[in-house]
């Protein structure tokens, strides 16, 4: 295991806004779909990535359209940043027939080929073996896909995580492996999951680099996994690597998150918020102005206002069509 | 057992223009080798299956031929090979997953049943999952309690799974290429002790659809429907009710999802009696189905209760004495169809 060197790289003003963006768009989407949760007209449950964007953003925004990505049941940041429509992905969340996949999926299970996102899911872990699945196809389709995987420290202590990083390992496939370590997988905190708490170390394990990081700074989110990404695109195998970050609310929608957390302990990583990280980090080192960050502001927010209203007038699917897809 | 062709196969297989005698285990490694020339994103995974060509010879040969990066030896993880098999499907291959044992499936029917089967239907039809997952199930030479199961209704209770159990060299063959060109997960039970039976498979092209039974011996005072080993259990018995004067046709499904409702059915209309005979447990299983299917829609055709000639509720015991009580045998299904046809005498 090592810690990233400090961030070296000179980025550009297009690649700020453009991670700005991306993380601007998740904590709005977020917003948005809590309100919609809250007013009852959202079903089912769903689980905020509010706190984590530069994860979804760092990681994601360097891919290629055919790449693949493996998500969690704390999905939404992952397909945004994939491509997925915002308008889409929220009448997804309400069920709705204009939604991703037709209301049939919800939060946790949405898909989209056209953007090789390869399932939110319901299931906390199996996403590591699917994305050794994945990238296997990749290598013996002879194509130089990457498959970026993530999961949760909550994934980290389950058999399919050793079963998939280390078959992932073994075949030296173009995976990466992205473990968002929130500190807590539901009320559980990480120290009281298992007796190592790095997951980094974790790389030594399947003779794999194990790299830590701050998952709140999305440069180095970003340096981190284009750096893994490549190294898994030359063919040299998987990475595993550990975001360290926080989510601001409980585990899913109506879980207040403070019964097993200070509220001490909240507001300390709030004041550590991502988006507000990159933006003051730009303006100091002179990549963007604020004026920059505005007109995303109020673009994203226009996005977020027309994604609310598709999602709402979208029907929801025709209760006839029930029986459709279960079998090709 | 007679290889009597079912007449519902008539449309989708000639007769063998060249009649060969190979066993179980050559029909289904002919089968993928036959799939993996024709097709080069199928790929094979499975523990002991390279070089050692599988505990069952069921992938002897096809190491050799296709080499490591398609016929791949796992680690003994049953969750990742079944969930491997689920990403690769969806990133555009055909996987086949061996399980070798199936009781194995159990440590990985999450990925199975959760994963593969839902995907198709909450991707709103957008994604498909064409994987083939392979194993072997029975209780062979005292096999104990971990690697005998016959579970295989579990898995009829899942939309969007298929599953096929066949129990002949030519059922094998036709039916493992049919499995490996659908593009929906399928689940491809085969059985120990069949793998060293011989039976006459052509050498031309061929597959066979599912959802189609076989009548293995054609009678007219009782149906008895069995699977896979059982249909040959089956078909034993009623050779040997034969010679008391008792007519019995024996169906074989083939495959149980689907399931060829509209065989079964003509059949007991026409008998007017029904013994299901499985080597898995009566209770939720597959006898149970079919049992339930026949009550729903011709109860009154029958002319006798339905019965269930099933495996004994009890854990796979390991000494043969054991597991000759709790399988049934040829003797019992005779025992039990006579009593059967006295109560409706």
């Amino acid at each position: 295991m090592r810690h990233r060197e400090a961030v070296t790289l000179k980025f550009h003003k297009d690649l700020i806004l453009a991670l700005y963006r991306s993380m601007t768009l998740i904590r709005e989407f977020e917003m948005k779909a809590r309100e919609l949760f809250r007013s009852g007209k959202m079903p089912g449950f769903i689980h905020l990535y509010i706190g984590q964007e530069a994860v979804a953003a760092g990681a994601i925004s360097h891919l290629r359209r055919n790449d693949y990505v493996t998500s969690t049941h704390r999905g939404h940041g992952h397909a945004l940043a994939k491509g997925i429509e915002s308008r889409e992905l929220m009448a997804e969340l309400m069920g709705k027939a204009g939604g991703s996949n037709g209301g049939r999926g919800g939060s946790m299970h949405i898909y989209e080929p056209d953007f090789g996102f390869l399932g939110t899911n319901g299931i906390v872990a199996p996403g590591i073996p699917i994305a050794a699945g994945s990238a296997l196809s990749s290598k013996l389709r002879g194509t130089d896909q990457v498959t970026v995987c993530f999961f949760g420290d909550g994934a980290v202590n389950n058999g399919a995580f050793h079963e998939g990083i280390n078959m992932a390992a073994t075949w030296n496939l173009p995976v990466v492996y992205v473990c968002e370590n929130n500190m807590y997988a539901t009320e559980m905190p990480f120290d009281q999951a298992t007796r190592n708490t790095s997951v980094a170390s974790r790389g030594a394990a399947y003779n794999i680099p194990g790299i830590e990081v701050d998952g709140n700074d999305v440069l180095a989110v970003y340096e981190t996994t284009l750096a893994a990404t490549e190294r898994a695109r030359r063919g040299e195998g998987p990475t595993l690597i550990e975001c360290k970050t926080y989510r601001w609310f409980g585990h899913h929608e109506g879980d207040p998150g403070t019964s097993y957390r200070t509220k001490d302990e909240i507001q300390e990583w709030k004041l550590r918020d991502p988006i507000e990280k990159l933006r003051e980090q730009a303006v100091k080192s002179g990549w963007a102005v604020a004026a920059d960050f505005d007109a995303i502001d109020s673009d994203v927010n226009r996005m977020i206002a027309d994604c609310a209203e598709y999602a709402l007038n979208s029907p929801q699917p025709d209760s006839e069509t029930a029986m459709d897809h279960v079998y090709n | 057992m007679a290889e009597a062709r079912s007449t519902a196969d008539a449309g989708s297989a000639a007769e063998p223009l060249t009649e060969r005698v190979i066993s179980y285990a050559e029909a289904g490694t002919e089968a993928v080798r036959e799939e993996m020339r024709r097709d080069s994103t199928i790929f094979y995974i499975g523990q002991g299956i390279g070089p050692r060509g599988g505990n069952f010879q069921q992938s002897k040969g096809l190491w050799a031929e296709f080499g490591e990066d398609r016929v791949r030896d796992t680690p003994i993880a049953e969750l990742a090979q079944t969930a491997i098999g689920v990403g690769a499907a969806l990133a555009g291959s055909r996987p086949i997953v061996d399980i070798v044992f199936f009781d194995f499936l159990m440590e990985a029917s999450g990925q199975l049943v959760q994963q593969a089967s839902t995907i198709h239907y909450i991707s709103n039809g957008k994604f498909k999952v064409p994987l083939v997952v392979r194993a072997a199930m029975g209780n062979v030479r005292s096999s104990g309690p971990h690697h005998s199961h016959t579970n295989y209704s579990w898995y009829m209770h899942v939309p969007g799974l298929k599953v096929i159990l066949p129990s002949t060299p030519y059922d094998v063959k036709g039916l493992l290429k049919t499995a490996i060109r659908d593009d929906d997960p399928v689940l491809f039970i085969e059985h120990k002790s069949l793998y060293g039976t011989k039976g006459a498979v052509p050498a031309e092209e061929y597959t066979i659809p599912l959802g189609q039974a076989a009548i293995r011996r054609a009678g007219t005072d009782i149906t008895i429907v069995a699977v896979s080993a059982m249909a040959h259990r089956a078909t034993e018995a009623a050779e040997m009710l034969a010679a008391k004067g008792i007519s019995a046709e024996v169906i074989d499904p083939r495959t149980v999802a689907p399931l060829d409702k509209e065989t079964i059915l003509n059949s007991v209309s026409k008998t007017g009696r029904l013994a299901i005979v499985d080597e898995a447990y009566a209770n939720c299983g597959f006898a149970a189905e079919v049992a339930a299917l026949v009550c729903e829609e011709i109860l009154d055709d029958l002319d006798a209760p339905v019965r269930r000639i099933c495996g004994l509720p009890a854990p796979h015991g390991f000494s043969p004495s054991l597991v000759r009580r709790v399988l049934p045998s040829a003797e019992r299904v005779v025992k039990e169809v006579e009593d059967l046809l006295q109560l409706s005498s």
